[in-house]
C-alpha cells in the first residue's frame, strides 16, 4: 500500500525561470522582447486549443485567431457567450489615473500584492497592473457600454476598500458587457473561419505526448462522441474550482476536471487551499438549495450588520429593541466597521451564527440594516444607489428590504489557487498554458474586487499571445513529429475517458451524483471554509476517500452515453471533486498559519485575528499528482518581496 | 405544495415527443422553478428513470442559458429568467404546462433543450465592432455623450435567451438581432461597420429560418431583460437607410 | 466493450489533426489576411429589398399607404351620395375629366388605377410569402394556448383574405356592374342605391368595411414602425393616428349603405 494521503513528500521547489530581472517596469517590455517570434506566414500551420470561453479564454481565442493562429476552442454551454464571467457584477480594475486622486501602475501593483497577503509574485502582479489601462481601451474600442458621466468619458468607482476611484463598470452587469465583447471578437473570428468552435463539448482530458501538451480528449453532449483533438499547445481558460463546494456563487456546471485532468497528467496544483469568501450573499432557504446568491459588496456602504445579542432570540427584527442588537463589525472593529475586508467580515458572520445568535432559517444569516441609511439619505437616495438589489433581493426572499432588514451570509465565490503557471502562463507541462482564474497567479491569498475581470482579460487579450508565440517559435510545426491518428497516446487516453464514463453509467448504485456533491459540498464547508482547524481538517481527509469510495460503489447514472445526458455529465465532474477537494483540504492542513482567505484557527494574534507566518509559508505550494488517493509531492516555489514589505493586516 | 406537471419529453432530435404528467410533492415555495425540476429530477434518477434535461447554468438571470415556456408563456408568468422565477407564483394544487422554446429555428435537442445556435450566427455575421487587440486608441480619444453610452447599455443587456423568438408567433428574431444592432449603432465606434452589421445580420437572420415581425408584440413582453419594441423599428429603419446607401 | 458505448470504440480513431498548410506563401512581413470578413449579399436596393423579410415588409408598408390614401380620398368622394344624384354624378364624371386637357379624358383614372393595381399585386404577394415564412418559422404551437397580441394584429391574415374577395366582388358589383342589380354604367348613384337594396350587399359591405378598420388599425402602425418610426412623440401619434383612421375610415364608409338602408338616401 502507498503512504497514507496525508504524508506527502516534499520535493524540489519550482521556480518561475521565465520571469527577467532587472528593474520591475521592465521585466514585461524585457520579456517581450526576448520572445521569439512566429513568422506570420507559419502561424496559420499552429493549431491552437482553447477550452473555455469566459473572459479569459474569449479574448485568447479572439486574439490567437486575429493574429493569424489556427484556434480550436471549446465549452461546455451551447454557446461562448454563456461563461460564467457573465455574471460578474462590479467592475474592472485599471491605473488609468482618469480622478487624478494619485493612482498609478505602482499603486494598482502594490495594493493587489498587499491585498494578496504577500502570497503572488511581484512580476505578475506588476504586468498585470500595466497591462490594466489597455484592457479598458481595448474594450471600450470594442463597444463596450461603461457607464460615462455627462461630459461623455468615462466613470469610475471606488471598490473593495482601496483609497482610489479605479473600477470601470457598466451597470451591476460589467462581467457581461466584458464577456460580450470578447464574444463579439470571437464570433467575428468563428465567421471568417479563424476560429473552429466546439459549443456543448466538455474537455474530459488532456493529451501528453513526449512530454509535451498535444491535445485533449472530448466529449460532445448531445451526442456522447468521445474524440481526440491534436494541436501545438493547449491553453485551459476553464475557470475555477469553486464548485467543489456544492454551493457557491459559481455557475451550477461550472467545474474543476479540466484543471484536474491536467493536473493528474503532470501539472502542478498551487495554493488549492486559497478560497474566496464572499460576505454578502443571500443565505440559503432550504435544503433545496442549488446555488447561492451574491450582492454587490457595496452595500456594506451604506447598511450596518448587526444580529440579537441572545442566542435563539427569534423575534422579528424590527421588534428588537436597539440596546439588545449587536453591531459586532463596529464593535470589534471599530476603525472600519461594516466595511472591513470580505474575508474579515465573513468569518465575524460565522462566528456570531456559530454562537447561536444568527437569524432565518436555520440560524444560518446576520442582519444587513438599512434603517439608518434610510433615515439619512431618504428613501430616493437609496433607490438610487442600491435599487436593483433591493428588487433583486425581494424576488428571491419575497421578504422586503425597505421595511425589514436583509439577511446575508457568507458564500464561495472565487478561487485563487488553480494551476502553476510560470511567467508565461505555462504550467508544468510543455505547451500546457493555464490563464484567467484556472491558474493561481496574481492574487495571491486574497482577490481584491474588480480584479479578477483585469486578470482574465489581461491573460487573454495580451500575456498569453505573447508568451504562446514564444513557445511555438521553439517548437515550430513539423509534420514529422505530429503524432498520427494511430499514436498510442490518443487511444489511451480515449480508452480511460470511455472506460470511466462506461463505469459510472453501469454502476447502478441508489445514490444520485447530486447527493455525493451535496454531502461534499457540506464536508468542506465545515472544514475547509471559512475557518480551519487541524482537527476538523483531519477530519475532512479522512472522510472524502471513503465518500469516494461510496461515490464508485453506489453511485446511480440513468441513460446512456450516446445522448445528452445531463446526470452522466454531472457524475463525471462530481468524480473529479471527490480528488480535488481532498488535495484542498491537504494545502490547508499543511499551511499551519493564516493568510487572506485561508484562516487557522491555531494561527491567530494576540487580539484573535489572522497570523502569518512568512518565514515559513512565503512561498507558492505547487502539488505534484502521484496517484488518485496517494500522498502529492509539494514543491515550494519561494516568493521574494523587493518592492512591497510585507506588513500584518489590522483593522480594529 | 404539491403540484401536476406536463412536461415534454422527447428522448432525441429526431425522436418523437409527447407531453409527460408527473406529480411533484413537498415543494417549497422558496424553490426556483429549476430547483422544483431539480426535485423532481432527484427523485426521477433515484427511481432510474432519465432525469428531464434542460439547459440552465448560472442561475443568476444573467447567462441566458435556461428558457421553457411554462404556462404558455416564455420563463413563466413573471418577466424574469427562469431561474429568477420562485415557486411561490403558483398554488399549491396547480398544473403547470412546460413545453420547449418552439421555433423551427432552434430545433429540439432533447426534453426543453433547444439548439439556438442560430443566434451565434446572427452575431458572426456583423454583431461586432472590428477592433483587433492591441489597436485600440486611448479610451478618452472618443468622447460619448451620455444618453448614447445609456442607450447602447439598454440594449446591450440582451442576454440571448431566445425568449424573444420563442414568445413570437412566427418564431421572429427581430429583437435579438435588433438589440445588437442598436447597442453598437448607438456607440461612435460602431458608426464604420454601420451598414454591414445591419445587412448581414439581418441577411443571416433570414438565412437561418427565423420568421418576420409582425409587430405582435409578444417578445417585448417576454423579454426577461426589457429590450423594448420599438427596438425592431429603430433597426428598421437602420436597415433601409444601409439598404439604399449601399 | 459494453453494450452502450457501441461507437465509442469506433470513434477514438477519430482523430482531428491539424489542417495541413494549405496556405499560400506569403511574402515574408506581410500578415497573411484570413478569411475577409462575411460581406453581405451584392445587389441594388430593389433586390437587397425584395431578397429580406424587413424589405418585403418595407414593400408591404409603402404599397399599404399608397391604398390607405386611396381609400381616405374613395371614403370623401362616397360622402358626396348624401348630397343627391347630381352632385354624385357629377363628381364620377369629373373624376373622369381630371387632368384634361394634358390626359385624356379618362386617363387619370386609369394611372389611379395602375398605381393601385401595383399596390395590390406588391401588398399580396409579400404578404403571402411573408407569411408562408412566418407559419413555417413556428412549425409547432404550444400545447398551452392562451391568446396573444390583440384581435387586430391576430386578424391581418384573414381580414386580408377578406378585403382580397370583396376587392373583386366590389369592382364586379359598382366598377363592372356585372353583380349589381342596375348596373348602369354613369350613374354611379343609382347603382349604389340599386345594390344597397340587397341584404347580400350590405352584409358583404359591412363585413368587409368593420375588416378594413381592423386591417387598417394594426396596418398603419405597422407600417410606420416598419419604416423606422422611433421617436416616442412621432410614434405614439402614430399610434393613436391609425386608430382614428380606422374609425373614420368605417365609419365613412358604412354611412352609405346606413344611408340607403335608412331611407336617407334614396
Amino acid at each position: 500500500m502507498s503512504t497514507p494521503y496525508t504524508r506527502y513528500a516534499t520535493g524540489a521547489p519550482v521556480a518561475d525561470t521565465k520571469a527577467p530581472e532587472g528593474p520591475i517596469d521592465q521585466r514585461w517590455t524585457r520579456r517581450r522582447f526576448e520572445a521569439k517570434l512566429v513568422n506570420p506566414a507559419n502561424r496559420r500551420k499552429h493549431t491552437v486549443i482553447v477550452v473555455g470561453t469566459g473572459l479569459a479564454g474569449g479574448s485568447a481565442g479572439a486574439t490567437l485567431a486575429e493574429a493569424g493562429y489556427h484556434v480550436v476552442q471549446f465549452c461546455y454551454q451551447d454557446s461562448p457567450r454563456r461563461a460564467h464571467s457573465v455574471a460578474a457584477q462590479g467592475g474592472i480594475n485599471a491605473a488609468k489615473n482618469y480622478r487624478n486622486d494619485g493612482d498609478s501602475v505602482y499603486r494598482l501593483f502594490y495594493d493587489t500584492v498587499k491585498g494578496g497577503d504577500f502570497r503572488s509574485r511581484e512580476s505578475g502582479v506588476h504586468r498585470l497592473a500595466e497591462i490594466s489601462t489597455a484592457i479598458i481601451d481595448q474594450c471600450v474600442a470594442q463597444g463596450v457600454p461603461f457607464a460615462r458621466e455627462y461630459g461623455g468619458l468615462l466613470d469610475t468607482r471606488s471598490f473593495g476598500g482601496v483609497q482610489v476611484s479605479r473600477t470601470f463598470y457598466a451597470r451591476g452587469q460589467t462581467g457581461q458587457q466584458l464577456l460580450l465583447g470578447a464574444y463579439q471578437a470571437l464570433s467575428r473570428q468563428i465567421a471568417a473561419g479563424n476560429v473552429e468552435m466546439h459549443p456543448r463539448t466538455e474537455m474530459l482530458d488532456l493529451l501528453v505526448i513526449d512530454g509535451r501538451a498535444r491535445g485533449i480528449v472530448a466529449r460532445d453532449l448531445l451526442t456522447g462522441r468521445v474524440d481526440t483533438y491534436v494541436a501545438d499547445a493547449v491553453v485551459l481558460a476553464t475557470g475555477g474550482y469553486g464548485n467543489v463546494f456544492h454551493l457557491s456563487t459559481n455557475a451550477k456546471n461550472s467545474n474543476a476536471t479540466a484543471i484536474w485532468r491536467a493536473h493528474r497528467r503532470g501539472a502542478y496544483f498551487a495554493n488549492p487551499c486559497f478560497t474566496q469568501i464572499h460576505p454578502t450573499c443571500i443565505p440559503r432557504s432550504g435544503d433545496h438549495q442549488s446555488k447561492l446568491t451574491l450582492m454587490s459588496e457595496s452595500l456594506r456602504n451604506d447598511g450596518r450588520v448587526w444580529v440579537p445579542k441572545a442566542p435563539g432570540d427569534a423575534r422579528t427584527p424590527q421588534d428588537i429593541p436597539e440596546d439588545e442588537r449587536d453591531y459586532y463589525l463596529e464593535r470589534l472593529y471599530p476603525s472600519f466597521g461594516n466595511l472591513v475586508p470580505r474575508d474579515i467580515a465573513s468569518r465575524a458572520a460565522k462566528n456570531v451564527c456559530d454562537e447561536g445568535r444568527g437569524v432565518g432559517p436555520g440560524g444560518q444569516g446576520v442582519y444587513l440594516d438599512f434603517a439608518d441609511a434610510l433615515a439619512r439619505m431618504g428613501r430616493a437616495a437609496v433607490e438610487e444607489k442600491y435599487g436593483n438589489l433591493f428588487e433583486m433581493y425581494a424576488r428571491i426572499t419575497a421578504e422586503d428590504p425597505w421595511t425589514r432588514p436583509m439577511r446575508i451570509y457568507p458564500a464561495i465565490h472565487y478561487t485563487m489557487g488553480g494551476l502553476w503557471v510560470d511567467y508565461d502562463l505555462m504550467t508544468t507541462v510543455p505547451g500546457l498554458f493555464a490563464v484567467g482564474e484556472a491558474n493561481f497567479s496574481d492574487h495571491g491569498a486574497n482577490r481584491l474586487g474588480a480584479s479578477a475581470l483585469m486578470q482574465g482579460l489581461a491573460d487573454g487579450y495580451f500575456v498569453l499571445p505573447a508568451t504562446l508565440g514564444d513557445y511555438l517559435a521553439r517548437h515550430p510545426h513539423n509534420d514529422r513529429t505530429d503524432p498520427g491518428e494511430n499514436h498510442p497516446a490518443l487511444h489511451e487516453a480515449t480508452r480511460a475517458v470511455t472506460d470511466r464514463l462506461h463505469t459510472l453509467l453501469s454502476t447502478g448504485g441508489d445514490r444520485t451524483p447530486e447527493s455525493f456533491h451535496r454531502e461534499l459540498g457540506a464536508l468542506l464547508w465545515d472544514h475547509c471554509g471559512m475557518s480551519r482547524t487541524e482537527e476538523g481538517l483531519r477530519k475532512a481527509l479522512e472522510r472524502i476517500p471513503e465518500l469516494r469510495a461510496e461515490f464508485w460503489q453506489r453511485v446511480r447514472v440513468p441513460g446512456s452515453g450516446q445522448a445528452l445526458n445531463q446526470s452522466l455529465e454531472k457524475a463525471n465532474r462530481v468524480a473529479d471533486h471527490l480528488e480535488l477537494a481532498e488535495l484542498m483540504c491537504l494545502d490547508a492542513l499543511h499551511r499551519t498559519e493564516s493568510c487572506g482567505g485561508h484562516f487557522r484557527e491555531e494561527s491567530r494574534t494576540a487580539d484573535g485575528e489572522a497570523a502569518r507566518r512568512d518565514e515559513e509559508f512565503g512561498y507558492v505550494a505547487a502539488w505534484e499528482f502521484t496517484g488518485a488517493g496517494r500522498a502529492p509531492v509539494l514543491h515550494p516555489e519561494a516568493l521574494h518581496f523587493a518592492h512591497v514589505h510585507p506588513t500584518q493586516r489590522s483593522y480594529t | 405544495m404539491n403540484l401536476t406537471l406536463r412536461i415534454w419529453r422527447q428522448p432525441g432530435a429526431d425522436a418523437p415527443g409527447e407531453m409527460v404528467t408527473y406529480e411533484v410533492d413537498g415543494i417549497s415555495p422558496d424553490m426556483s422553478f429549476l430547483e422544483m425540476l431539480d426535485t423532481l429530477n432527484e427523485r426521477l434518477t433515484a427511481r432510474g428513470e432519465e432525469p428531464v434535461a434542460f439547459d440552465h447554468d448560472c442561475r443568476e438571470g444573467i447567462c441566458g442559458a435556461c428558457g421553457m415556456v411554462i404556462n404558455g408563456r416564455a420563463h413563466g408568468p413573471e418577466r424574469t429568467t427562469a431561474c429568477q422565477l420562485h415557486m411561490r407564483h403558483f398554488a399549491d394544487g396547480d398544473t403547470v404546462d412546460i413545453e420547449p422554446w418552439r421555433a423551427a429555428a432552434f430545433p429540439v435537442v432533447r426534453d426543453l433543450v433547444v439548439d439556438r445556435s442560430a443566434l451565434d450566427r446572427v452575431v458572426g455575421a456583423g454583431g461586432y465592432i472590428t477592433a483587433p487587440t492591441g489597436s485600440a486608441p486611448e479610451a478618452h480619444a472618443t468622447a460619448v455623450p451620455k444618453p448614447a453610452a445609456d442607450a447602447a447599455f439598454a440594449h446591450a443587456e440582451c442576454i440571448g435567451c431566445g425568449a424573444c423568438v420563442a414568445a413570437c408567433p412566427n418564431g421572429s428574431a427581430m429583437l435579438f438581432t435588433s438589440a445588437k444592432v442598436n447597442h453598437l449603432g448607438a456607440l461612435p465606434q460602431g458608426a464604420p461597420e454601420r451598414e454591414s452589421r445591419v445587412l448581414g445580420m439581418v441577411e443571416q437572420m433570414d438565412a437561418e429560418g427565423f420568421g418576420g415581425c409582425t409587430l405582435a408584440g409578444e417578445c417585448a413582453t417576454a423579454c426577461p431583460k426589457g429590450i423594448p419594441m420599438p427596438s425592431i423599428a429603430a433597426m428598421n429603419r437602420e436597415y433601409l437607410r444601409a439598404a439604399a446607401r449601399r | 466493450m459494453p453494450e452502450c458505448f457501441p461507437t465509442f470504440v469506433a470513434m477514438a480513431t477519430a482523430t482531428r489533426t491539424p489542417p495541413s498548410p494549405t496556405t499560400p506563401q506569403t511574402a515574408p512581413g506581410t500578415t497573411p489576411r484570413t478569411t475577409p470578413p462575411r460581406r453581405p449579399r451584392r445587389g441594388g436596393l430593389l433586390r437587397t429589398l425584395w431578397g429580406s423579410t424587413i424589405g418585403k415588409k418595407a414593400v408591404m408598408a409603402v404599397s399599404g399607404l399608397v391604398m390607405l390614401a386611396y381609400l381616405v380620398a374613395h371614403m370623401l368622394g362616397n360622402l358626396k351620395v348624401f348630397f343627391g344624384p347630381d352632385d354624385m354624378n357629377g363628381y364620377a364624371h369629373w373624376l373622369r375629366t381630371l387632368g384634361e386637357p394634358v390626359l385624356h379624358h379618362g386617363w387619370f383614372l386609369w394611372v389611379v388605377r395602375v398605381v393601385l393595381l401595383t399596390a395590390v399585386v406588391l401588398h399580396g404577394v409579400c404578404a403571402w410569402q411573408l407569411s408562408r415564412r412566418d407559419l413555417a418559422a413556428r412549425p409547432v404551437g404550444y400545447r398551452h394556448r392562451r391568446h396573444r397580441a390583440s384581435y387586430a394584429t391576430r386578424t391581418m391574415r384573414w381580414g386580408g383574405i377578406i378585403l382580397a374577395l370583396f376587392l373583386v366582388w366590389h369592382l364586379l358589383d359598382l366598377t363592372t356592374g356585372t353583380v349589381n342589380p342596375r348596373g348602369q354604367a354613369g350613374h354611379p348613384y343609382e347603382n349604389i342605391v340599386a345594390g344597397f337594396g340587397t341584404w347580400y350587399t350590405n352584409v358583404i359591405y359591412c363585413v368587409a368595411m368593420l375588416a378594413v378598420g381592423l386591417h387598417v388599425q394594426h396596418g398603419f402602425w405597422g407600417a410606420a414602425q416598419t419604416l423606422g418610426v422611433t421617436r416616442p412623440g412621432l410614434a405614439r401619434l402614430c399610434k393613436g393616428g391609425s386608430t382614428v383612421l380606422a374609425v373614420v375610415l368605417t365609419a365613412g364608409f358604412l354611412s352609405v349603405p346606413l344611408g340607403v338602408m335608412t331611407g336617407l338616401v334614396e
